[in-house]
C-alpha cells in the first residue's frame, strides 16, 4: 500500500513533471496566461495521460519493442481526439483559448515520457495511479503559474478583478518573458523547499529524479559491480 | 639558524597580482556619477523639477533594494559601493520624466533584485540591469513609457506631450524631420524624450570625461556611434540624416553609459569592436525596419546576451600555446 501511495504522490512535488523533471515546458509556458486556461490544459492532459497509461500498460506485452513509439502515439492521439471533441462540445470558450495546444497534447513529453518510462514496465493499476499523480502535478503547476501570471499580468484571478481598473497590471507577465520568469522562480522555489535542508554537492545518480527510468542506471550498476570486484581483488 | 627562521617568517608568499592600485568599485562608480551630472542637469533644465524627484526615487529605491536583499540573504553589504546608485540614475535617465513613481520603483526592483542579485550580485549579472529594467517597463507599461512631456522651451500650446524626433520619423519616414527639429536642437537637447537621452552634447562631455579618467575604453562607443552613422548614411544617402540618427534617441546614452558596462561586454579589444558594431547595426535595423521607433536598448540587451560567445571566439592564443587545429 505504501508503494502505491508513493506512486500516486510522487508526481505532486518530488517528481513534479513540470517543475522537477522539466518536461512539458512548451504547453506550460504557452497556456498558463490565466488560471482557468492553465487548469483547463492541465485537466485535459491529465485525462489523456490516465487513459493512455492504462491502455499502454494493458498492451505492453503485445506492442513490438521496435515500433513502440508510433504505437504509443496512435493510442495517445486517439484519446486526444476524444478530449478535443468533448472540449469543443461542452466548453467551447476554453477550447478556443487553448487552440492549437489541445492537438499538441499528442506530442506532450509528459504523456509520451510516462508511457515510455512507466506504463510499459508496470502493472495497469500502478500505471493508472502514476497517470493520476503526474496529471495532478502537471495541473497544479500550470494552475499556480496561470494564477501568478494572471494576477500580475491582468490584475484578475479566475476572471474576477482583483485590482484591474485601479492599477495598471504589468503586461509582460502575459507574454513569453513573463512566462519564463514565473517558471524559473517556481522551479527555484520547488528546488529550495524540496532539498530538505541539505545542499546538493554532486550530481550523482542517487539524487536524480529520473534515476528509475534512466538508461545510465545499468551503467551505474555495472560500475558499482566493477568497483566491488576491484575492492575484492 | 634561529635568525634565519625569523627572516623566513616574515617572507610573505602570495599569488599575483602583487601591485594593487587604489581604484575600487566605489571610485569607478563615483566617476560614472560625475560623468552623468551634465546630462542630468540638462534633463532638469528641459523637463523641470520632476526630474529631481524621479532621479531621487530611483536612486533611493535601487540602493534600498540592494540593502534589503543583502540584509535578508545575509550577504556582504554592497549597498554603499555606489553601483546601485548608478543603476538608479540610469533607470531615471531611461524613462520619460512624467513616469508615475511607482512604475519607476518596479523598474528598480527588476534591475537590482531580478537582474543583478538573483544572478549573484555585483559582477555576475549577465545583462545590463538598467537596460533590462527599461525594456520590462516598456513592454509592461507601454502607454506611460511612451508619453513624452514637451520640453520647457517648446512654443506654448495647450499640448503637454508630443512625439520624439525619432517617433515623428518612424511614423512617416518620408517626412522631413529637419523642419520640425534641427540637428542643432537635438545636439543641445531641447527635444522630447527620456530624461537623460535628450542632450547629445551633455552625454558627449560625460563620455569624454570617462574616457579621460580611463574608466571606459573608447572602442565600444566609437564603434557603436560610427556604425550608426555609416549605416544611416548608407541607407538614406543624406549627411544630415546620418547626424540625426546619431543624436536622436538613446544612441549617445547607450554607447557611453550602458554599452560600456564591464560585466556584460567583451573583455578583449577585438571583442569590443564586434560588440560596438553589432549594437550599431541592430539599432539601425530596428529603427528602419522594426516595429519600434527606437532600438538602442534592445540592441544592447541582445549584444549583452551574445557577449560570452564573442569572448569565446576572440580569445587570444598565448605565445607558445597550442596551434590552431593541433591536438594537445
Amino acid at each position: 500500500m505504501g508503494k502505491k501511495m508513493t506512486i500516486l504522490t510522487k508526481g505532486l512535488i518530488k517528481e513534479n513533471p513540470v517543475l522537477v523533471l522539466l518536461l512539458g515546458t512548451c504547453p506550460a509556458l504557452a497556456t498558463s496566461t490565466s488560471s482557468i486556461n492553465g487548469l483547463g490544459m492541465g485537466l485535459a492532459a491529465t485525462a489523456v495521460l490516465i487513459c493512455s497509461n492504462i491502455v499502454i500498460a494493458l498492451l505492453k506485452n503485445i506492442i513490438p519493442d521496435k515500433v513502440r513509439i508510433p504505437c504509443y502515439i496512435v493510442v495517445i492521439a486517439g484519446f486526444v481526439t476524444i478530449v478535443q471533441l468533448l472540449l469543443q462540445a461542452y466548453v467551447p470558450s476554453l477550447y478556443k483559448s487553448l487552440g492549437l495546444f489541445i492537438p499538441l497534447i499528442v506530442v506532450n513529453c509528459i504523456i509520451l515520457g510516462r508511457a515510455e518510462m512507466f506504463a510499459n514496465k508496470n502493472s495497469v493499476a500502478d500505471s493508472a495511479l502514476d497517470g493520476i499523480g503526474m496529471g495532478v502535478g502537471f495541473t497544479l503547476a500550470l494552475g499556480v503559474m496561470g494564477a501568478i501570471r494572471e494576477f500580475f499580468g491582468a490584475g484578475t484571478l479566475f476572471g474576477f478583478a482583483i485590482y484591474a481598473g485601479h492599477i495598471d497590471p504589468m503586461g509582460i507577465f502575459m507574454l513569453a518573458p513573463g512566462g519564463f520568469f514565473v517558471y524559473g522562480i517556481l522551479v527555484a522555489a520547488v528546488n529550495h523547499f524540496s532539498a530538505n535542508g541539505t545542499k546538493k554537492k554532486s550530481f550523482s545518480c542517487d539524487e536524480c529524479p529520473l534515476f528509475n527510468a534512466c538508461t545510465l542506471k545499468e551503467d551505474e550498476e555495472l560500475r558499482v559491480k566493477v568497483e566491488q570486484k576491484g575492492a575484492e581483488a | 639558524m634561529e635568525n634565519e627562521k625569523k627572516v623566513y617568517d616574515k617572507l610573505l608568499v602570495t599569488s599575483a597580482p602583487h601591485i594593487v592600485s587604489s581604484i575600487d568599485t566605489q571610485k569607478v562608480m563615483a566617476n560614472v556619477l560625475v560623468a552623468m551630472a551634465p546630462a542630468l542637469a540638462v534633463g532638469m533644465y528641459v523637463f523641470g523639477m520632476r526630474v529631481i524627484a524621479l532621479t531621487l526615487v530611483c536612486v533611493i529605491a535601487s540602493v534600498g533594494f540592494e540593502w534589503i536583499y543583502n540584509k535578508f540573504m545575509k550577504k556582504q553589504q554592497t549597498a554603499g559601493d555606489l553601483s546601485a546608485a548608478v543603476t538608479g540614475v540610469l533607470i531615471a535617465f531611461n524613462v520619460p520624466s512624467s513616469l508615475p513613481l511607482w512604475i519607476a520603483i518596479i523598474g528598480c526592483f527588476v534591475a537590482i533584485i531580478i537582474v543583478k542579485q538573483l544572478f549573484g550580485g555585483m559582477g555576475r549579472n549577465f545583462v545590463n540591469p538598467a537596460i533590462t529594467a527599461r525594456i520590462v517597463l516598456f513592454v509592461s507599461f507601454a502607454t506611460q513609457m511612451t508619453t513624452w512631456p514637451l520640453p520647457s522651451m517648446a512654443p506654448v500650446t495647450d499640448a503637454t506631450t508630443g512625439a520624439t524626433p525619432l517617433g515623428l520619423w518612424a511614423a512617416d519616414k518620408s517626412v522631413d524631420t529637419m523642419s520640425a527639429v534641427t540637428n542643432n536642437e537635438m545636439f543641445l537637447g531641447f527635444i522630447g524624450g527620456c530624461v537623460g537621452e535628450v542632450s547629445a552634447f551633455a552625454l558627449l562631455v560625460g563620455g569624454i570625461y570617462l574616457i579621460w579618467r580611463q574608466i571606459i575604453s573608447p572602442l565600444i562607443p566609437a564603434c557603436f556611434i560610427g556604425t550608426v552613422f555609416l549605416f544611416a548614411l548608407a541607407t538614406s544617402g543624406s549627411f544630415d540624416m546620418a547626424i540625426f540618427h546619431v543624436f536622436a534617441g538613446g544612441v549617445m546614452l547607450g554607447a557611453f553609459f550602458m554599452a560600456t558596462d564591464y560585466v556584460t561586454t567583451p573583455m578583449l579589444p577585438i571583442g569590443k569592436i564586434i560588440f560596438g558594431v553589432g549594437c550599431g547595426i541592430l539599432t539601425m535595423v530596428i529603427r528602419i525596419w522594426g516595429a519600434y521607433p527606437e532600438g538602442v536598448s534592445f540592441s544592447i540587451l541582445l549584444m549583452n546576451i551574445v557577449t560570452p560567445l564573442i569572448d569565446k571566439f576572440t580569445i587570444e592564443k598565448l605565445y607558445g600555446g597550442v596551434k590552431k587545429n593541433e591536438k594537445k
